[in-house]
């Protein structure tokens, strides 16, 4: 990887923004598990893709792109259910498709295409379809499980525009919501569905 | 007029909601934060004899270790950590540092040295003449001692009971041992109620334990800035919440400043928040460092609460029209190693409302086992009542030919219906209200019961569907809650609320109720909420369904008391007397002479002007110490209304849930699947109606989970728990819902409560649990099953074999 002197400041200067501290999993220095970037290792500092924006991070080999998305790029909307892929709280877009981050190494994203739902609205703040009704609908009660189903339902509906409630249903299966109206959940992204096809 | 009331609304927090901005326990960041790792107890019962941490202190990055000796003394109150774990999963020491992979590295240098104890996780081997126990000095929670006049009730004394080897004599035929009960009440004349009855059923069922299981785990991050401890906690009821960070702490309530925005749902095993969050709070004042707890799914199964579990057996006559003539009800509830919980006394008390026997008795032991701590879990108590007592209702209705509904709405209460023993006064409690069996009748109609029995109980090649109904029956509202609201010199309505933001939307649906007395636009309404640092009123746990009754009548008094101090500063400045004004288009004005008036913005300035009650200064006197304190701090923003309810009511509120069910089992693999759901509210008014109706699905789908696969699991031989993740604990997925699901409310007021409104996050659960159990007996037979949920082995291995093959008594299997 080369870059150039004035790119990785940047990128450590925009890091380091948006989480103050930008290295909560891994304080370098005095902590027992520092893991540096010997010869012949992985490279620790990469660039990746979210949203949209380069953002440079430094990435412990282990790490997965959840705990990388919320504790060093600030991006919390992405939540944590149960760290072992089987509640879908987590699920990000990478290259479209949907994948539970907890289960995603980040240096395997490197270079591809990660969106979270803090990147489905337009910068101007503008609501993506699916947002727009899922608020239209009040789909969801305390909402944790929302971000997961709402990127779990914008990659499927991009594979199949124009689905069934049966066959969207099965689409987002990999979601858990302990508050349980699902048949609401349904019908709100059914409307996104609907929106998205309009729009 | 803006009527608020009744209709659907975009919560102010939905888009924060869909952009992923709003802000959970874990979502928040401090600089120099720590993280925490716990060390769980591998044994069900031990004492920790020695803890040795000198090699996890002497790693780089390890900034301090909490222990129990470092929490204040609960007097033997559950806390945070233990020196005596009583279930495998209990925290016993917390370590901060740098980060978590370090604090996890940590955790296993230390050496703990425990000794192990005798442990139980099974109730009824707690009562075996020679079983163990959970605890060292006993095994059950005895009857709580009455309270003093006006006191709360004292809290239940520990005790040792042991069954003797003939109580346990009917063990073989799989009905429930009666050994002697600790606890007990009865009204009616039971002997002549089973002597008049043309049938008596004896049977006996285990209602499961489940785990909460929230989406968002009890997460929390505490520091401390200038002797004041800030938190971010998960919790039901953020008013409440405080006062017991600050006892789980030992610090004076005024020094907590809880931040909890938004809550990650709670189910009851958030009620008041969580005992844990002391971890993160002492262990950040210890590290003198900010400190982040991240709890895992795991953890969460272990600590993050799970319902009672309850074995129950009832007796029961009924006339050959299917009227409940006497009931015996005996309940041996698990509470698991803490407690005492109180699920067993509603689940009496519910069985006697939505059965109204004319003679009933109700026993129960309260048994505690080494198995994960238990909290209320929605519908706590009157859920599991459903599973004991609809079989037996289900079996006699068949013996007597009699339709199923016909049989439930006969013996359903309606009006100021009676229920529960004859108290100290000779008489016995009655409901608020009781619409049950316009509730039923709406149902049935919309279901189409008539039609579809016609259907029900033929084969179809391997498939056999069959249809149920059960009334879900709760608690639906509490009294005596305070409010604040300021209406403020920019023209804006204030109201501040105590409520947790758990999803219900009750939080705000409060205020609709302030502004609609008030004649306010909503858009013109700010709520405050989350933070007990932005000054929030004396508010009701938002557990029991009490929150939309108990904190609409206290926003509706506060919003009368605004207006009255509208029309006397109107009248104080305009002339004539207070009653000569009226409020309405953010205005106070002479009745009949609209121009003569004050607008809302003028009449908040002029209330600072004057002070005294009219900016807050002045308080009433019986309001909350929290609520005084809050209105003091806000005094002096505008015209405050702010009052404690003390609208009348006669009775105990309830409210109820009807539901009906359709499924079709296959016989040949024994599996289930729901067809289609119907539910329908008796819950008072509607404040908000999109919302009622996921409630009422939700708390349903909840019902229907239990009865089909949700369930904890713990092996008895080593005491751990097994349903420690979700594929375990198999709670419903999108997949497992009906294609069609319907549910409404009858929408008659309660007449005791002055907007009308009653309680709807527990009833459908019970309604869901039963409704389904029905239907499948109503397939395959009533005496196929007798415990929840009822998975397809149990179904298959019946049918089999031609009679019930599960374990008849054992828990947690």
């Amino acid at each position: 990887m080369s870059l150039s002197r004035r790119t990785f400041i940047k990128g450590v200067i925009a890091g380091g923004a948006v989480a103050s501290s930008s290295a909560y999993l891994f304080r370098g220095g005095g902590s027992l598990l520092g893991q540096t970037s010997a010869p012949g290792s992985v490279e620790r500092l990469i660039t990746l893709v979210v949203n949209g924006q380069q953002r440079r991070v430094d990435a412990l080999r282990q790490e997965t792109l959840a705990m990388t998305l919320r504790y060093k790029l600030g991006l919390t909307g992405t939540k944590l259910g149960c760290d072992r892929a089987e509640c879908g709280a987590c699920t990000v877009l990478i290259d479209d498709v949907p994948h539970y981050a907890c289960s995603v190494l980040t240096h395997s994203v490197r270079g591809r295409q990660v969106r979270t739902i803090e990147g489905l609205a337009s910068p101007t703040g503008e609501l993506h379809p699916i947002q727009r009704a899922v608020v239209d609908e009040q789909g969801f009660q305390c909402a944790f499980c929302l971000p997961g189903f709402v990127m779990a339902a914008t990659g499927f509906l991009k594979t199949n525009p124009n689905p069934t409630r049966e066959e969207l249903a099965h689409g987002i299966s990999g979601n858990l919501c302990r508050c349980q109206d699902y048949d609401k959940i349904l019908t709100a992204l059914m409307r996104g569905a609907e929106y998205m096809r309009g729009a | 007029m803006p009527k608020l009331v009744g209709q659907n609304y975009v919560p102010v927090d939905h888009v924060a909601k869909v952009t992923g901005r709003a802000r959970y326990a874990e979502d928040y960041r401090v600089d120099g934060m720590l993280f925490t790792k716990l060390l769980l107890s591998p044994m069900p019962h031990a004492r920790v004899r020695s803890i040795d941490t000198t090699a996890a202190m002497a790693m780089p990055g390890v900034r301090a270790i909490l222990t129990a000796d470092d929490l204040p003394d609960l007097e033997g109150a559950e806390r945070g950590l233990t020196n005596e774990p009583m279930y495998a999963g209990e925290p016993i020491l917390a370590v901060a540092a740098t980060d978590e992979l370090t604090a996890a590295e940590a955790i296993e240098r230390i050496v703990v040295d425990l000794e192990p104890l005798p442990f139980v996780t099974d109730p009824l081997e707690a009562l075996r003449p020679d079983g163990p126990s959970a605890r060292l000095n006993g095994n059950a929670w005895g009857a709580p001692p009455p309270g003093g006049p006006g006191g709360p009730a004292a809290p239940a004394p520990l005790e040792t009971i042991k069954w003797t080897a003939e109580d346990f004599g009917d063990e073989e035929s799989g009905r429930l041992p009666m050994g002697k009960a600790l606890e007990e009440w009865a009204f009616g004349d039971l002997d002549a109620g089973f002597a008049s009855a043309a049938i008596v059923l004896d049977e006996t069922f285990v209602a499961q334990s489940s785990g909460h299981h929230p989406m968002e785990t009890r997460s929390a991050m505490a520091y401390w800035q200038n002797g004041k401890l800030f938190i971010h906690a998960s919790t039901q009821s953020v008013a409440q919440t405080r006062g017991n960070i600050a006892r789980w702490v030992g610090i004076p309530p005024e020094d907590v400043i809880l931040i909890s925005e938004y809550t990650g749902g709670g189910f009851g095993s958030k009620g008041g928040g969580a005992v844990s969050t002391s971890i993160p709070c002492l262990l950040s004042k210890k590290a003198n460092a900010p400190v982040m707890m991240r709890i895992t799914r795991e953890e969460e199964s272990y600590i993050g609460r799970a319902r009672t579990n309850m074995t129950g057996r009832a007796k029961v006559g009924f006339t050959k029209e299917g009227r409940i003539t006497a009931l015996d009800l005996f309940i041996v509830q698990d509470t698991g190693a803490y407690g005492p919980l109180g699920d067993h006394r509603s689940a009496g008390l519910a069985a006697s409302l939505i059965y109204q026997p004319a003679a009933m008795r109700w026993r129960a032991v309260n048994v505690l086992t080494n198995t994960p701590p238990r909290s209320q879990q929605r519908s706590p108590g009157p859920m599991q009542a459903n599973g004991i007592m609809e079989p037996v209702i289900t079996k006699a209705a068949r013996q007597l030919g009699i339709d199923q509904l016909e049989i439930r709405r006969l013996n359903s209460p309606e009006g100021k219906a009676l229920f529960g023993p004859v108290l100290p006064t000779g008489q016995r409690n009655h409901v608020t209200s009781a619409f049950v069996k316009e509730a039923l009748d709406r149902g049935a109609e919309r279901f189409g019961w008539d039609e579809r029995k016609t259907r029900t109980g033929k084969r179809q090649g391997s498939k056999v569907r069959g249809i149920g109904v059960t009334v879900g029956p709760h608690g639906a509202g509490s009294i005596g809650w305070d409010s604040i609201m300021t209406i403020r010199p920019d023209g804006k309505l204030y109201v501040q609320s105590g409520v947790g933001n758990l999803g219900t939307h009750s939080v705000l649906d409060l205020a609709r109720v302030a502004a609609e007395v008030l004649d306010m636009p909503w858009e013109k309404v700010e709520v405050v909420w989350g933070n007990t640092g932005n000054h929030l009123p004396w508010t009701c746990l938002s557990v029991g369904s009490q929150t939309t009754h108990g904190m609409t009548r206290a926003n509706h008094a506060g919003a009368m008391d605004a207006v009255r101090k509208l029309k006397e500063l109107a009248a104080r400045d305009l002339g004539g007397a207070p009653d000569d004004y009226e409020v309405g288009g953010e205005r106070v004005f002479r009745r009949g002479n609209p121009g003569r008036g004050m607008s809302f913005a003028q009449a908040g300035r002029r209330a600072i002007e004057l002070g005294g009650r009219f900016d807050g200064h002045d308080l009433p006197e019986d309001i909350n110490p929290m609520t005084k304190a809050s209105a003091t701090a806000l005094a002096g923003l505008g015209l405050m209304g702010v009052a404690k309810d003390t609208y009348p009511r006669d009775g105990i509120t309830y409210g109820f849930v009807i539901g009906f069910a359709e499924v079709e089992v296959d016989v040949e693999t024994g599996g289930v699947t729901l067809i289609d759901f119907v539910a329908v509210g008796d819950v008072g008014t509607v404040v908000n109606p999109r919302s009622l109706v996921a409630q009422i699905k939700g708390g349903a789908c909840l019902g229907i989970a239990h009865a089909l696969f949700q369930k904890s699991v713990v092996d008895p031989r080593y005491g751990v728990s097994l349903s420690d993740r979700f594929h375990y604990s198999k709670p419903l997925s999108i997949l497992d819902i009906p294609a069609s699901m319907h549910a409404e409310a009858v929408g008659l007021a309660d007449p005791e409560t002055p907007v009308g409104a009653k309680g709807v996050g527990e009833p459908p659960v019970g309604a869901g649990y039963g409704a389904v159990m029905n239907a499948i007996s109503d397939a395959v037979g009533e005496d196929v099953f007798r415990r929840a949920p009822v998975t397809s082995d149990i179904v298959l291995m019946s049918l089999e074999n031609g009679r019930r093959m599960h374990a008849p008594l054992q828990a947690h299997v």
